[in-house]
């Protein structure tokens, strides 16, 4: 066997990866191989990030962006999952609601946009709405998949137990799928992330897009940068804390 | 207790496409009897199951407990499948426990229960243990401990040790000897393997495919004390022979 012991340290190989990037990174700007503008330095970065920190805009733009990505998707997984599960285990409501939701779900939220802001004008309801929209389908739909796919016997066990109805619902179906289910909010999270920005760069005071959008216009390619580099920060620490939480919660699973 | 099984036919699928499964099946169960269904695969044996459990209906004929028709799952009739039955989440303890809560027996009750029929099942020592944690026969016994402790009337065990191993299969089949002979359980078995059947039951349906109808009734009348030595007795092998012949004779023209 030529396995050697560093091969197989999880860490060591995705942090050799970004590593690269940052150097490459640090000697292309170095050597001026492309315009500053275009391309600004790991310190330039790095630097207006200290610069926005100590206005306190960053943590403004972080708390805002943050604060309406939990609050639209907090709304969706909330409805999604007792619509999943009811959607999974009564057939009428899946045949009510999937062709329904089906249509809706190609259609693109961003494309929401505009009557939401016609309805809710330019405050924190319509961008937390977007994020409900463009998240509560895909979760539905996968939670009501998850919930296709219990093993008969576990229900029907509890149904000769003496489990009835809602407590089989309750003590069987949702345990069962729980790891699923949080494996679908992980992914969709990543979907709200996309919506807040686009939200923002469309209409917003504050939030890490429009601080994007407000970079772009003094031609400041720095804050677009770090811009990017802290909501993907963010975006891998959630993802980090869901598979924490799975492997909490979910031990029996694994 | 008393379960009757009277005249039940089942068919699945609607006019032309119509199978019949289930042809006129009759058969009773009293109090402390110990009965076995055998037959192959598609002689309906599970599907009798299914229908005394009230997970099915039946298309035509009654079921009934105790004079009341059977309309649905309850507690009554408890059931052990051939497997994946456990709550992977959930401990030992808490899958004996499990039904007794859905029935809403007090804390103390479902402690001193669930400890009592881990040590029945002799899995005291394994009571903190997930099921993926426990071996095939573990879990199966399990599953028994959990079923009874909902204290039904009647034990359904559908190919309960079907996925296990032979010896511990061996091992499995007088521990539930000995567990009908302690608890003076009530206990209806479905299973493929005539042996094992013959082993447990004091009356054997044998059941014949296309459409699954009982064909012959066997009332087993033997020394079950050391089942080791009446596995390999003469009596029992020219028994099992007998019938072993007869369930050949039924399987469907082609297969032969």
């Amino acid at each position: 066997m030529f396995r050697r012991s560093w091969i197989n340290e999880p860490w060591l190989l995705g942090t050799a990866g970004v590593a690269a990037v940052l150097i490459l990174w640090s000697l292309i700007t170095a050597i001026g191989a492309v315009d500053k503008l275009f391309l600004p330095s790991p310190m330039a970065v790095l630097s207006a990030g200290q610069q926005q920190a100590q206005a306190g805009l960053l943590w403004k733009d972080f708390t805002a962006s943050v604060g309406r990505v939990f609050g639209g998707f907090a709304l969706s997984a909330a409805v999604a999952l007792p619509l999943g599960i009811a959607m999974g285990s009564n057939v009428v409501v899946c045949r009510l609601l999937e062709p329904l939701m089906g249509l809706i779900r190609y259609m693109p939220a961003p494309a929401f946009i505009p009557l939401l802001i016609i309805y809710f004008g330019l405050g924190e309801l319509p961008k937390v709405l977007l994020i409900f929209i463009g998240t509560v389908f895909f979760n539905t739909l996968m939670i009501m998949d998850a919930v296709k796919f219990v093993p008969r016997e576990l229900v029907e066990t509890a149904l000769t137990l003496g489990g009835r109805g809602l407590p089989v619902l309750t003590r069987v179906v949702t345990p069962y799928i729980a790891p699923q289910v949080l494996d679908a909010y992980r992914i969709n999270m990543a979907s709200a992330w996309n919506l807040v920005i686009v939200a923002e760069l469309v209409a917003a005071t504050e939030g890490l897009g429009k601080r994007i959008s407000l970079a772009q216009r003094f031609l400041r390619t720095d804050e677009i940068f770090l811009g990017l580099i802290v909501i993907g920060l963010i975006g891998l620490a959630i993802d980090l804390s869901f598979r924490l939480l799975m492997r909490r919660t979910c031990s029996w699973a694994n | 207790m008393h379960l009757q099984v009277s005249n039940v036919c089942k068919s699945f699928g609607r006019g032309r496409n119509a199978k019949l499964v289930l042809d006129h099946v009759s058969f009773s169960l009293d109090s402390g009897d110990f009965k076995a269904l055998v037959g192959s695969s598609g002689s309906g044996k599970s599907t009798v199951m299914r229908l005394i459990a009230g997970l099915d209906q039946p298309s035509s004929g009654v079921i009934s407990m105790d004079g009341q028709p059977v309309d649905g799952p309850g507690s009554d009739r408890g059931m052990v499948f051939q497997k994946y039955s456990l709550y992977p989440w959930l401990t030992a303890a808490e899958n004996v426990a499990f039904g007794m809560q859905l029935q809403g027996r007090s804390k103390q009750e479902i402690r001193e229960r669930t400890a009592y029929f881990l040590e029945v099942v002799g899995l005291a020592d394994a009571a903190r243990r997930r099921p993926r944690e426990l071996s095939g026969g573990m879990q199966q016994r399990v599953a028994i401990a959990r079923a009874l402790a909902a204290e039904p009337k009647l034990l359904l065990l559908d190919e309960p040790f079907g996925a296990l191993d032979i010896q511990i299969r061996e091992s499995m089949q007088e521990f539930l000897h000995q567990l009908w002979r302690q608890t003076g359980l009530t206990a209806l078995l479905i299973t493929h393997d005539l042996e094992e059947a013959l082993l447990l039951a004091s009356e054997v349906h044998i059941m014949a495919p296309s459409p699954g109808r009982i064909v012959r009734t066997v009332n087993v009348e033997l020394d079950r004390r050391d089942m080791g030595h009446l596995r390999v007795s003469p009596s029992f092998l020219e028994l099992r022979e007998d019938l072993a012949h007869s369930l050949r004779g039924l399987e469907p023209a082609g297969v032969r």
